[in-house]
């Protein structure tokens, strides 16, 4: 059927307007007016409420982010003939992560393989989890020791939402507390520690406590003869003295704001 | 019939346009000697008869993460823009004096890093641009100037890649600016006239720094 004038139209809305009014007016009498209940019947006794579960208080865990240094075409520094930052920061990542899991703390990593991933990718990651600690592996050929950077960028307050390129900003004073335990845990091991700041992607988007390690060979005193990053005793020791960091970290960053 | 107050608005626009036709010109008079000047001392042998003026170069050393002011005379141009290319091609010249511990250049043995010392061209730089600090609209003016620091591309290259050494080799560049020409307060980089994100594939180079006297570049 097809109305050819708007008068057959108008008719059946008018029609259909009480019926649309009544409906509306018993759906809202309804919550309002009880049904009455005869007088033999006893009302239910109202069943007492339930409360609702208490999340049990659990502390938050303690999750460490690690992120090896570039990967796939970025081949980072050429540390030697054969060895690329690359690889030596994913192979230091993988040790570190299986050291800090025997400690009990939860290691989520950036990369497990030689991909590809852009600082935006990196920084993704990381942030989606509530990390404690976030630690970038690089390695380099020049130097001596342990360097450990922090971000150039001015501390400010928390708040909901940050620049992306700034994220870090909140959490400088962490980084900067961060740095000083991985610095004291090297020292105690005798391995020479430069501390810096710098601006760095992805350190400067993230939102966690936030430290870049980068290793370099070992120069011992006024002597040009260097121990190779290659080096496992030396790796070694780096490692132990990260994992000794973070575990002391661990009792620390609660009690940051 | 014109009215008096449609006379009076168009000579007020007419003398607008003039005034704004003047200083237009004016500024791009000032441009054109801003690119001649930058574009004058190519070299940095060309120098001008000026008396040698003592100047701070600060060397930067990879083995305990420092910058060292050294005292240097040169002989400075007039133009601040020559000044501070000089200024940084003989910064980048003591990266590669033989005892120097921030050697620029892959070589990794000592004899082959003397040879990259003689073969290397002391074309690290190929613009230094100056030019007021960009604002947002709106806001106060702020005050010193910035500089543009054009590296080469074979420089990038040849450049170490590490998060220490690309960050000591533009805390130099940005100290050493500073420090002879003090009206520079921000210092952008970069290479082969592009913007890149990282000079060997670390320290970022898509931030603005800022110049200050503690020692510790900040960043927009």
């Amino acid at each position: 059927m097809r109305w050819t004038s708007p008068a057959p139209r108008s008719w059946v809305c008018l029609s259909l307007l009480p019926i649309l009014l009544l409906g509306q007016q018993q759906a809202q009498q309804t919550p309002k007016a009880a049904p009455a209940l005869p007088a033999h019947v006893t009302p239910p006794v109202p069943t007492p409420s339930i409360p609702a579960p208490t999340p049990p208080s659990v502390a938050p865990r303690f999750l460490v982010v690690l992120d090896a240094a570039h990967g796939g075409n970025d081949t980072g520094a050429r540390i030697s003939s054969n060895i690329l930052e690359k690889d030596i920061t994913l192979s230091l990542t993988a040790r570190l992560r299986s050291m800090l899991s025997a400690h009990g703390i939860g290691v989520i990593t950036t990369r497990d393989s030689d991909v590809n991933l852009t600082p935006v990718a990196r920084a993704e990651t990381a942030n989606r989890t509530p990390a404690s600690a976030c630690i970038l592996i690089h390695a380099t050929a020049t130097g001596s020791g342990v360097h450990l950077y922090t971000s150039s960028l001015a501390a400010t307050t928390p708040t909901r939402f940050a620049p992306w390129q700034t994220g870090q900003s909140a959490y400088v004073t962490q980084s900067l507390k961060l740095s000083s335990e991985i610095d004291s845990a090297l020292a105690h091991a005798q391995i020479p520690v430069t501390l810096g700041r710098t601006f760095l992607q992805p350190m400067d988007s993230l939102t966690c406590p936030a430290v870049a390690v980068e290793v370099a060979p070992l120069i011992a005193g006024t002597s040009m003869k260097a121990t190779p990053l290659s080096d496992s005793a030396y790796q070694r020791s780096i490692l132990d003295a990260l994992t000794a960091a973070l575990d002391e970290w661990r009792n620390d960053w609660r009690q940051q704001p | 019939m014109i009215s008096r107050a449609q006379r009076i608005l168009f000579f007020a626009m007419l003398i607008a346009a003039v005034v704004m036709a003047v200083g237009l010109i004016r500024l791009r008079e000032r441009a054109e000697d801003r690119m001649h000047a930058a574009q004058g001392p190519t070299e940095p042998v060309e120098q001008v008869d000026a008396p040698a003026t003592p100047v701070t170069l600060y060397i930067p050393n990879d083995l305990d993460n420092t910058l060292a002011g050294a005292q240097r005379s040169l002989r400075l141009p007039q133009d601040d823009s020559a000044r501070a290319r000089v200024l940084l091609a003989a910064l980048l010249e003591a990266f590669r004096a033989p005892q120097s511990t921030h050697r620029i250049g892959g070589a990794s043995s000592s004899a082959a890093r003397d040879q990259a010392a003689e073969t290397l061209q002391p074309a690290d730089i190929d613009e230094v641009y100056l030019m007021p600090v960009p604002q947002a609209a709106g806001t106060q003016t702020i005050p010193g100037k910035m500089a543009v620091v054009d590296f080469s591309a074979a420089f990038a290259q040849s450049h170490p890649s590490g998060v220490e050494p690309e960050t000591l080799t533009l805390l130099s560049v940005i100290g050493t600016l500073h420090a002879n020409l003090p009206s520079i307060t921000r210092v952008q980089f970069l290479v082969d006239g592009r913007q890149q994100d990282t000079l060997a594939g670390h320290a970022d180079l898509t931030r603005i720094y800022l110049a200050s006297n503690n020692g510790r570049p900040g960043g927009q």
